[in-house]
């Protein structure tokens, strides 16, 4: 107890040195930091930064494909979509319950998700427009997911590493249904193949920025790679998320919107065009197509739902009461 | 664990070897092993409107639930108003398949579903209303359930094997939804002024249209049993039940709401009719 007391004054000059060796050797020999271990402040710090923004882009990230669950055009896609949408708030659940194990609170991540302090992955600020976008979104948006995660399986912080290995199954399969619904498209109409490969067209950019900014320009990157909270590279995920993906976007019988898409023979890997780097930084700054109506659909739930949750609040202090009063009585 | 190859190493640590299905296995297929033939004692004309009737109140009341995603009150909320959702979908779906095998018509749930127009629809008014606050949507949820749950349990041991299957699965999952309602009743019923004064008001407006169910058949003491022993832990009183209002959802007559649900419900369906999802 009194590890986690030294560790969260921020004291760095009076912390006991054989605590901080500790530290450093557990994330040496590649053990895991749990939540009673000390910590540095500012590991503890980025990992609640990590953590919360992971959390809220599970729940942000509900909106652009909720959107579709009532319309789903068929009884198998409803079902498939509204329980992959759930997952993502179970996401949601799994990772504010790692940060509070870090002494962070719920309900102030919240708070400074819809006052926009708090940032959420830029992808989710962009609209879903057709059915298809249901399916490439589980393609690129979950693989891309994918690529950025598996590692963070191995991330130094247990509750997170933990958490991550649940997700990643469960955006797997996301993925796999994403690839499935758009399999099945490509062999219907000639609409359903124009509606795939125009989602295609519009989430293919959105998606190479997930990885984040070139790593000659990621501020907290090296730090994060030092401590093990991150374990590869923005560039050399971004690339690996490219090489896997070419060969299904093949099968799937799509194109790329990439005219400097090509096998590298020497390196034995693709070379892609650049992103839009402007644009990233447009969408994260606040400025993307969907910013205002995304952090708006929160809050409103959040402030809607004020009065649920201090019923249930009144409601289970008033049951203490009683079982208090009936104790004694 | 290796993370040279992404999709390798999710499957590492799994010994069943199907990292794919993750935490998805395991479902039981209610229907294993269940004749689809239909008893010589039983009508099939009846059997089929049973069918439709009760599909179409859970697929209706599915879709309001749908549309709670993203919206409610809390994040445990999101995932358990999804896992009501999703049950009534599958409730749907089985029901809906044992329609078309007894109908004559041979159509599949997706027919059911999106195309036919709200006058063909045999829900009941109650599952249409536009979801209101929270506490409407909960006391609804606990009339609706009540009563399904009563019904299911009878016809778990209906004479369509089919049917009774279906029954016996649904069982285990309104216990729950109906556990669910009555808990958040009693914590706004008995919360703050502001959430009694929301449910008393949304169980008020629910009331109107409980005769409805009914008609169709009749669990009148088990579901006022429920509303009266809720209601009491809740501190609410309890409206009387109306007799039904002229017009029924199951003879097709429903309120304006049904036909802008089915609207969004069917959009994508229809506008591409040739199409395979």
């Amino acid at each position: 107890m009194s590890a986690l007391q030294t560790g969260s004054t921020t004291a760095a000059d009076g912390t006991p040195p054989d605590l901080a060796r500790r530290f450093d050797d557990t994330i040496a020999r590649d053990q895991r930091i749990e939540p009673r271990d000390w910590m540095p402040e500012g590991y503890r710090r980025t990992l609640i930064r990590q953590v919360a923004q992971h959390a809220h882009s599970e729940i942000i990230g509900m909106q652009p494909e909720g959107e579709w669950i009532t319309r789903a055009p068929s009884l198998r896609r409803k079902a498939i979509l509204f329980a992959k949408v759930q997952d993502e708030a179970g996401h949601g659940l799994y990772l504010y319950s790692a940060a509070e194990t870090l002494g962070a609170d719920r309900a102030d991540l919240t708070e400074r998700l819809i006052e926009g302090r708090q940032k959420y992955s830029s992808i989710f600020n962009y609209p879903t427009v057709s059915f298809a976008d249901v399916g490439v979104i589980g393609w690129f948006v979950d693989g891309a997911a994918i690529c950025n995660q598996v590692p963070l399986c191995r991330s130094s912080y247990g509750p997170y590493a933990r958490a991550m290995v649940r997700i990643c199954k469960e955006e797997s399969f996301h993925q796999r249904q994403g690839y499935e619904l758009l399999m099945t498209m490509m062999r219907g109409t000639d609409a359903q193949r124009e509606m795939v490969q125009d989602a295609v067209n519009r989430w293919w950019w959105p998606s190479l920025m997930m990885f984040g900014p070139p790593d000659d320009s990621s501020p907290n990157s090296a730090q994060s790679m030092a401590w093990k909270i991150k374990r590869h590279s923005n560039d050399e995920l971004r690339r690996r998320f490219v090489d896997m993906t070419v060969p299904q976007a093949e099968k799937l019988g799509v194109t790329l919107p990439d005219p400097e898409l090509r096998w590298n023979e020497e390196l034995g890997r693709h070379d892609f065009g650049t992103p839009d780097w402007d644009e990233l930084m447009r969408v994260i700054k606040g400025d993307g197509p969907c910013n205002a109506e995304r952090i708006e659909r929160r809050r409103t739930a959040h402030e809607e739902g004020a009065w649920v949750r201090e019923a249930a609040a009144a409601h289970a202090a008033k049951q203490a009461d009683r079982k208090k009063n009936g104790a004694v009585a | 664990m290796s993370d040279d190859h992404v999709y390798l190493s999710l499957a590492e640590g799994h010994e069943d070897g199907d990292a794919r299905w993750a935490f998805g296995t395991g479902f039981e297929d209610p229907l294993y092993g269940v004749s689809t033939a239909v008893p010589e004692d039983v009508d099939p004309a009846d059997l089929a409107a049973c069918c439709l009737a009760l599909g179409d109140d859970a697929l209706v009341t599915a879709q309001r639930l749908a549309e709670w995603t993203t919206r409610a009150p809390e994040l445990e909320e999101e995932v358990a108003l999804a896992n009501i959702g999703l049950d009534l979908l599958g409730q749907a779906r089985l029901l809906y398949a044992r329609c078309g095998q007894v109908d004559g018509t041979g159509r599949g749930e997706d027919a059911y579903a999106y195309f036919r127009d709200a006058d063909d629809f045999r829900s009941v008014r109650l599952a249409e209303l536009p979801n209101g606050d929270f506490a409407f949507s909960m006391a609804r949820l606990l009339v609706l359930s009540a009563w399904r749950l009563a019904h299911f349990e009878r016809l778990a041991a209906s004479r369509d094997p089919v049917l009774a299957a279906v029954a016996a699965k649904g069982v285990k999952e309104l216990t729950y939804h109906r556990q669910y309602a009555a808990e958040w009743v009693v914590r706004l019923g008995d919360g703050t002024a502001e959430s009694h004064r929301r449910m008393q008001a949304g169980l008020d407006r629910v009331m109107p249209y409980v005769g409805e169910l009914f008609a169709a058949y009749d669990a009148a003491e088990a579901v006022l049993a429920v509303l009266r022993q809720v209601g009491e832990a809740a501190t609410l009183s309890l409206p009387a039940v109306p007799e039904a209002a002229a017009g029924s959802g199951r003879e097709g007559e429903h309120t304006e709401h049904l036909a802008v649900l089915l609207a969004d419900l069917q959009s994508v369906a229809r506008a591409h009719p040739e199409a395979t999802w």
